[in-house]
């Protein structure tokens, strides 16, 4: 699944870079860390944390990075070791996730729902292996499966969606039609029709996570059909929904385009973009490997994060392109999620 | 002894030879350069595939494939065509044999024999249409290959999604056992590895290349033909008819591999983003390996060894994965300009050459 | 040779000798060229004689000898150190790049430049009066691919006079011409010496040597038999001189005792290439025991007539009757198996797979017979032996069966297919320029086999351009003309004037119109 949603930043592709090519030379560091270990309470020892990446890699402005942010935060902060390998093909995944496994490495991730049964296949082959895997759902004793309630995320994005349009018309772009991006459109359609019935929302599935010319060209029959914000939750396929904002936006037509995974305003810029669903796959990544180091590591258990969790929500940038009235209606919402008074659906009405 | 000397120091086996060399070399000149320790990481990548029997099972279980596809661009070079088509074939290959296999119901063994025959024969026929077309409406084989290659993909993608794919899933369900072509007992002794009959049928295959090509009617009427088609037309042979043959032949070879991939490895198939490349990848290892049935499994044995031992050199050396595409691009670059590399060898051959006089 | 004297001499090899891998191709050869003569370089194929000159040009350099220009010795490592000595070379294979114009193919490599530009408007002007100086006609502004193949040596000749060359190599310029391109062609070589050019000639045809040389070098296996002046010398002289032994021009043979038609041309009609027709209800008989030859101009139909009756072109009308067997439009390979024999117009198109071994070579048309293929396989047992048999048979000099047919010499190629088609024994042997391009020696050879073809009952057709060919081997003469059989005259009782004629049409002149 090389649908991951973030945004390319220069300053985490270097360091990430430095990080892969420096692995070796970066271990005299991690012996000078130990003044800090001592905080964590005395005798924690150093652990090593795997990630297996799909084809996108680390570098591929999606949840490949987004979690290989989450393991440089944690060697930063702790000093543990991480590493993470890159796949070239679907054949690579098991024979990736044992270099870590067989290598006895303390925990291994695998990045994405295409992962969940090479990654099965491993931790039952190894049961002493600890492994843990984001946004699929791994039964097994020895691995923890990390998903997200992109839902939850999606139905505040479709609010500020219902509340901004001058059309009456949103559309959606999503990458494959699989379950995780059901989400992202169930929970959108939700939001809009929770704040606004009577808005429109039209959803195109490109099919791909990695064609922005796609993206280009369903955007731009989106905003021609008189939708003027798009949400897209298609990775690269959507920088092309970008490009097609920006150009209509220099022609003086006043579109919008809400973002995923990562605050898509830094990138793109917040004359275009509106909001952003950030999906906090490296606050996962994080805190579990970090749970792990301290001996809280729960196998077979799946977490599920939401709202409540803080592993989905809005940017704080929100501010500058919302007006206050609408982020407060979106608070509104936030309250309600969280204590239970609205479920958000998981998969779309079927027509 | 002679003869073996004679063997390793023929020109058709030196010059590869020092072009991976030199190919090596250049990749170390690039380590350097990013401040790593050349010598440090082949030595990693040779510890990753040979250190322990996992990853030499998985070395194998990579090797596969390039030898399938390799021999199928190979085969179609040697009468006269240019399949850039492995890719597609492969994977109608993958899609032929994994419908067989997960739609019928045969008993064990029998099951995996159609599964893979069907495979083979859907990329053979995929690989016929590009001949077809050459010899019908003499469209070059080159345009037509690269364009079925994206077809393949989209085709397979559509029929995953309409027939196999359960809802809400990216992959088909898993093959029924009895289609299953893994060695169980093989892959125990290599603690794991997905080993299967598929690297057998692969030599099998390499065997069947030298045989076929130089030892059949048949492969003499594609040989003339791909040498000289106007002397085989004067000499009665039905030119068009053989290149239909030849492509049928060569993508019979990407099929097998294809259905090896998904018979043998995954036993089951997802809808793909993106060409799987061990047909790219074929072109290369028939160039290495001369478009000699040999050389092919050689220059499969050199990529699988670069490209699976690539995570080694990353854990070892702190090397990037990419950099072994440096290496392997200098391998191929050396090779096609085997007129550079014969300058390395000048001094080597001269010497030769006056012993000869 | 005390005519030679110092001053005048221009070039000068002394003791040349370049080894190849197992054979030595120039064997301390001397050569000695007067400034202002054209001098030939005569040996069979395979002699030297492109080696020396590749030698002079800088392409190879010998392992022993010195090379004088002027009497200066020189140092030729490569053809621009060649180009500033002042030599040329005309090559056989033109080294031409098609879509440029003349000026720029003459010019490439060496344009005069405006400011960053190149002056295409000046260059065009030099090549314009260099081709006025010397009679060449060449219009500047043509397309290579546009002209003819006469044309584009001429543009080949400009070249080496572009950059100032005095001493021009001719590699067998007359190969690729037809009769009335050589017979320009002698003239501009005749035009070039008279501006104080020196050129040295390739060939192996002693009739072009008579008519155009001062003096002549002889090769033979990489040694220098003689140099000779032409003036007192002649054709059969150097034919002894040049193979090794006395050579028959005269082809030896009893009277023809025709029998029954074999093969019977009703009324064909044809297309050519261009959509034109090609044949135009054209009628002939071959009688076994006679060799029939075809005598035309090239471009005739001789070509459309040979594929018609080899089953390569569709006709459009007639019959075509082999024996008894209907065999018009049939399939290349039934025809072939009828009894019909073809050695093509074009060995290396057609004649061979350049790149497969002379064993395989020789199974090209009978690989599929029981005594070849059992059950879809080959038995290269009996393949191999077959090959050694026809090789030993017809003299074919390969160090082995195993050979691709690329390494061999153009005539030892020519034997080989002679071998394979005469071993078919067929009803009917088309022998298409059978001789083309090869030497005296090969040529003898040839000849004496389709003559014993006939002999042995079969029918032979033999299709040539050469008229002397036609005139000493044939039993009966066919004249084609435009598509269809002009007349059929006994070659006692006519002459290459009468033959000429009527190859044009009868009424109009020779060379009235030329193709293209």
């Amino acid at each position: 699944m090389k649908k991951v949603f973030s945004v390319l930043s220069v300053a985490t592709l270097s360091l990430s870079l430095a990080l892969a090519g420096c692995g070796k030379a970066e271990q005299p560091n991690q012996a000078g860390g130990n003044a800090e270990q001592g905080q964590a309470g005395g005798e924690q020892k150093k652990i090593r944390v795997g990630m297996v990446t799909d084809v996108g890699g680390v570098n591929d402005n999606s949840f490949n990075q987004s979690a290989w942010e989450g393991l440089t935060k944690l060697k930063n902060d702790t000093g543990h070791e991480v590493q993470y390998i890159q796949s070239a093909g679907d054949a690579d995944y098991v024979p990736n996730l044992n270099q870590f496994v067989k290598d006895k490495w303390d925990l291994t991730w695998g990045i994405g729902f295409i992962m969940g049964d090479h990654l099965k296949q491993v931790a039952e082959q190894n049961p002493d292996a600890k492994l843990a895997i984001i946004d699929a759902e791994v039964q097994a004793p020895n691995v923890e499966s990390v998903l997200f309630k992109e839902q939850e995320g999606a139905f505040l994005v479709g609010v500020v969606a219902a509340e901004m349009t001058k059309t009456g018309k949103v559309g959606f772009v999503g990458g494959m039609d699989i379950p995780v991006i059901s989400r992202f459109e169930a929970g959108f359609i939700a939001g809009v029709k929770a704040a606004k019935p009577e808005v429109q929302v039209v959803p195109i599935y490109t099919g791909a996570f990695d064609k922005p010319d796609l993206g280009k060209s369903t955007a731009s029959t989106l905003y021609g059909q008189g939708a003027d914000i798009v949400f897209h939750a298609a990775g690269a396929t959507g920088d092309g929904v970008f490009n097609e904002a920006k150009d209509r936006k220099a022609k003086g037509e006043n579109v919008w385009v809400i973002g995923v995974d990562k605050d898509q305003s830094l990138t793109f810029g917040k004359e275009i973009t509106l909001t952003s669903m950030m999906k906090r796959v490296d606050e996962a990544v994080y805190r579990v490997s970090k749970d792990y180091a301290e001996g809280k590591f729960e196998g077979g258990k799946i977490v599920r994060l939401g709202l409540a969790e803080n592993g989905v929500g809005l940017p704080e940038t929100s501010k500058d392109t919302v007006p206050a009235e609408v982020l407060k209606k979106v608070d509104e919402f936030k309250e309600k999620i969280i204590k239970g008074e609205i479920t958000v659906p998981e998969a779309p009405e079927k027509k | 002894m002679n003869k073996v000397i004679g063997i390793f120091t023929k020109d058709s086996f030196l010059v590869p030879l020092v072009a991976i060399l030199l190919g090596l070399i250049c990749g170390a000149i690039a380590m350097l350069a990013g401040g790593f320790d050349p010598i440090l990481a082949y030595q990693s990548l040779l510890e990753k595939v040979f250190g322990d029997v996992y990853n030499f099972g998985e070395t194998i279980r990579q090797i596969t494939p390039l030898i399938f596809t390799g021999l199928s661009v190979a085969f179609a070079f040697r009468t006269g065509l240019f399949n850039i088509g492995a890719e597609g074939q492969l994977v109608i290959g993958m899609i032929a044999s994994v419908y067989a296999g997960v739609v019928f119901d045969l008993p064990p063994g029998i099951h995996a024999v159609v599964a893979l025959l069907i495979g083979g024969i859907a990329g053979g026929l995929w690989g016929a249409f590009v001949g077809w077309l050459k010899a019908t409406r003499g469209v070059h084989e080159v345009i037509t290959s690269i364009m079925m290659n994206w077809i393949a993909l989209y085709f397979a993608n559509w029929v995953l999604q309409t027939f196999l794919v359960p809802e809400g899933q990216q992959r088909s369900e898993n093959i029924k056992d009895s289609a299953v072509l893994t060695i169980g007992w093989l892959s125990q002794m290599f603690d794991s590895a997905r080993l299967h009959w598929g690297t057998a049928i692969a030599l099998l295959g390499a065997v069947a290349f030298f045989v076929i090509l130089w030892k059949t009617k048949t492969g003499f009427e594609l040989r003339a033909v791909g040498l000289n088609p106007h002397a085989s037309e004067y000499a009665g042979m039905n030119v068009n008819r053989n290149v239909v043959k030849a492509m049928f032949i060569g993508g019979l070879f990407a099929g097998l591999g294809g259905a090896c991939e998904v018979l043998g490895v995954f036993h089951y198939q997802a809808v793909m983003a993106a060409l799987p490349g061990y047909g790219f990848d074929g072109i290369a290892v028939a160039l290495i390996g001369g478009n000699t049935p040999f050389g092919v499994v050689l220059g499969a044995i050199l990529f699988g060894i670069l490209t699976f031992g690539a995570t080694g050199m990353k854990f070892g050396a702190g090397v990037p994965v990419e950099l072994i595409r440096v290496v392997i691009a200098s391998v191929i670059f050396f090779v096609a300009a085997h007129g550079i590399v014969r300058l390395f060898l000048k001094p080597v051959l001269n010497r030769k050459k006056k012993e000869a006089v | 040779m005390n005519h030679l004297t110092q001053e005048n001499i221009v070039v000068e090899m002394r003791g040349i000798t370049k080894r190849f891998p197992g054979i030595i191709a120039n064997d301390n050869i001397q050569l000695k060229v007067k400034k202002g003569e054209i001098h030939a370089l005569l040996g069979e194929n395979g002699a030297g004689k492109s080696t020396l000159m590749n030698v002079l040009f800088g392409l190879y350099q010998p392992e022993e000898g010195d090379i004088l220009i002027n009497g200066q010795k020189v140092n030729i490592t490569s053809p621009n150190v060649a180009n500033e000595l002042g030599i040329g070379m005309v090559h056989q294979h033109f080294m031409l790049v098609e879509p440029f114009t003349v000026t720029e193919n003459i010019v490439l490599g060496k344009e005069p430049k405006k400011g960053m530009s190149i002056d295409i408007a000046k260059a065009a002007k030099d090549v314009e009066n260099l081709s006025k100086q010397y009679g060449l006609m060449v219009d500047p502004h043509a397309k290579i691919e546009d002209i003819s193949v006469g044309m584009q040596q001429r543009v080949e000749i400009l070249k080496t006079l572009y950059r100032g060359a005095e001493i021009i190599i001719f590699d067998e310029p007359t190969a690729v011409l037809t009769p009335q391109e050589i017979h320009e062609l002698i003239e501009i070589m005749h035009n070039l010496v008279k501006e104080g050019k020196t050129i040295i000639l390739i060939t192996h045809k002693l009739k072009e040597i008579m008519a155009v040389c001062d003096s002549v070098t002889i090769i033979r296996r990489g040694k220098t038999i003689d140099t000779l002046s032409v003036a007192n010398t002649n054709p059969d002289e150097l034919a002894a001189k040049m193979v090794g032994r006395e050579v028959n021009f005269h082809v030896e043979k009893t009277e023809a005792k025709p029998k029954e038609v074999i093969l019977s041309v009703q009324n064909v009609t044809a297309m050519g290439n261009r959509g034109v027709n090609a044949l135009k209800g054209i009628s002939l008989d071959v009688r076994a025991g006679e060799i029939l030859g075809i005598a035309g101009v090239d471009g005739n139909g001789q070509s459309e007539l040979i594929e018609v009756l080899t089953g390569l072109r569709k006709s459009q009308g007639g019959t075509i009757k082999l024996r008894d067997k209907d065999i018009t439009n049939k399939l290349p390979r039934e025809i072939s198996e009828s009894g019909l024999s073809n050695i093509p117009e074009d060995r290396h198109k057609r004649g061979l797979v350049l790149d497969f071994t002379m064993s395989e070579n020789m199974v090209l048309e009978t690989y599929f017979h029981k005594e070849f293929n059992k059950g879809g396989f080959l038995d290269y047992n009996a393949i191999e032996s077959h090959a050694a048999k026809l090789i030993q048979e017809f003299d074919v000099r390969t160090p082995s069966i195993h050979t691709p047919a690329r390494a061999l010499s153009g005539g030892n190629q020519q034997k080989a297919i002679i071998a394979r088609e005469v071993h078919k024994d067929p009803e009917l042997l088309i022998a298409a320029q059978p001789t083309r391009g090869l030497d005296v020696g090969a040529i003898e050879f040839i000849h004496k086999r389709l003559v014993e073809q006939r002999d042995k009952g079969k029918a032979v057709l033999l299709v040539s351009f050469e008229l002397d060919e036609i005139l000493n081997v044939s039993d009966r003469i066919a004249v084609i003309y435009e598509g269809q059989i002009v007349g059929i005259v006994d070659p006692k009782q006519t002459n290459e004037q009468e033959l000429g004629l009527m190859m044009a049409g009868s009424k109009r002149t020779q060379g009235g119109t030329s193709v293209e």
